[in-house]
């Protein structure tokens, strides 16, 4: 009996959720079609949202390469066709490993971060005292940090792909001996714009657009207490990270990417 | 927040840097706008292409020189391959256009055998004389029929 009664309250949960989640994502839409514009807001969040993320993801993107690099040698060059490792390095980053690694990353890193800043807010009631002088939170501050977000995350997926075939060059070339033109001559013949980097920077676009609305909307809705923050800010990456690999897959079999 | 300009310049350069990335990736990587007007434009037709693709390397003594901007069935049943050159050669009528293959198994890409003719290609030619993709499962069926078997007595 208890079991059916959880079940039934969870279903309802998740439709009140998606509900709540429709209605929020209409009133951002507005505040950023409707002036004042908040650019001085908006720069503040791409600074931090997406050069503070530079390093991580440089970072975590040679590392990506490398590995790549590696792997991929070690298979290719069973079959003899080790000067492919180009393709192979180029593609798994450009389709998916790129704005899927950036995206997780980023849900990490700066998804987090948004929903404990506006969940402190909820919970220090200064989002109150913005509703008392009527300025509309959403507007001041969830609509900068989620379309941040939404701008950001092609940029960091393709810096992040970038240093990615830098990686693999670096092992495949540098370490593995094989020859660079060859390289870079396999990823060009491999990587096409139409099929391969116009879907990548859409991957990336619609991961952003889940990251921004997931953690500001967790931020907005937390407990006010310092229990419901922390709630707030795992349930953001736990969330997110379901929801974007979810959407990899749909993406990838409606887009043909 | 008040104005700070070097975080500005900061997340300037970022966007700079982002849009930079995006840039090399369509260009260099993705090969966007290579087949841009001004270059030389041949057409060859081939019995069997064998898997050659759009974006196929064309090469001369083994130098890339341009590639396959396309290939599509022509009006004689043959597949008929649009080879987008660099602009400054001046290639022999008689030049022979091949499809080879990079190593057993690799890519397939077109090489071009220069003839001895005094005129030249002018854009929007037709490459005559061409030489097909070399399909190593036939020729394997060809060894496997033509090969003696155990029990044939050879005169």
């Amino acid at each position: 009996m208890r079991a059916i009664q959880d079940l039934g309250f969870a279903v309802l949960r998740f439709v009140v959720d998606l509900g709540a989640l429709t209605v929020f994502t209409l009133h951002v839409i507005r505040a950023t079609l409707v002036p004042p514009w908040r650019l001085r807001l908006f720069v503040d969040e791409l600074f931090k949202l997406g050069v503070l993320s530079l390093v991580i993801i440089c970072v975590c993107g040679l590392a990506v390469g490398m590995v790549l690099g590696l792997q991929g040698y070690n298979t290719l060059v069973r079959f003899g066709a080790a000067e492919s490792l180009g393709a192979v390095v180029g593609l798994t980053l450009v389709r998916e490993l790129g704005p899927v690694l950036t995206a997780l990353l980023a849900t990490g890193r700066a998804g987090s971060a948004t929903a404990a800043e506006i969940g402190t807010m909820v919970a220090t009631e200064q989002l109150d005292g913005l509703r008392m002088m009527s300025v509309d939170p959403i507007d001041l501050v969830v609509a900068p940090k989620a379309l941040a977000m939404i701008a950001v995350l092609p940029l960091l997926s393709a810096l992040f792909i970038v240093c990615g075939l830098a990686g693999g060059y670096l092992v495949g070339v540098g370490l593995m001996g094989l020859d660079g033109g060859n390289y870079l001559a396999s990823l060009q013949s491999a990587v096409d714009f139409h099929d391969d980097i116009l879907g990548s920077l859409l991957k990336a676009l619609i991961f952003g657009v889940l990251i921004g609305l997931i953690a500001t909307y967790r931020g907005y809705h937390a407990a006010p207490t310092s229990a419901g923050v922390s709630a707030a800010t795992t349930s953001t990456v736990v969330v997110a990270s379901v929801s974007i690999l979810i959407f990899d897959y749909f993406v990838t079999a409606l887009w043909g990417v | 927040m008040s104005r700070s300009p070097v975080r500005d310049f900061v997340v300037g350069l970022f966007i700079l840097a982002g849009l930079a990335a995006i840039a090399y990736l369509s260009i260099n990587v993705g090969g966007l706008s290579y087949n841009g007007p001004g270059g030389l434009t041949l057409y060859a037709s081939f019995d069997q292409t064998g898997g050659l693709k759009a974006r196929a390397p064309v090469v001369i003594s083994g130098v890339k020189v341009g590639q396959i901007a396309g290939i599509e069935l022509g009006s004689d049943y043959r597949a008929r391959a649009t080879l987008n050159l660099d602009a400054k050669l001046a290639l022999p009528t008689d030049t022979t256009a091949s499809i080879q293959t990079a190593g057993l198994l690799g890519d397939r890409y077109v090489a071009l055998q220069l003839g001895g003719e005094e005129k030249t290609l002018k854009s929007g030619d037709e490459i005559s004389f061409t030489e097909s993709a070399v399909i190593l499962e036939r020729l394997i069926g060809k060894l496997v029929h033509n090969a003696p078997g155990p029990n044939d007595k050879t005169e």
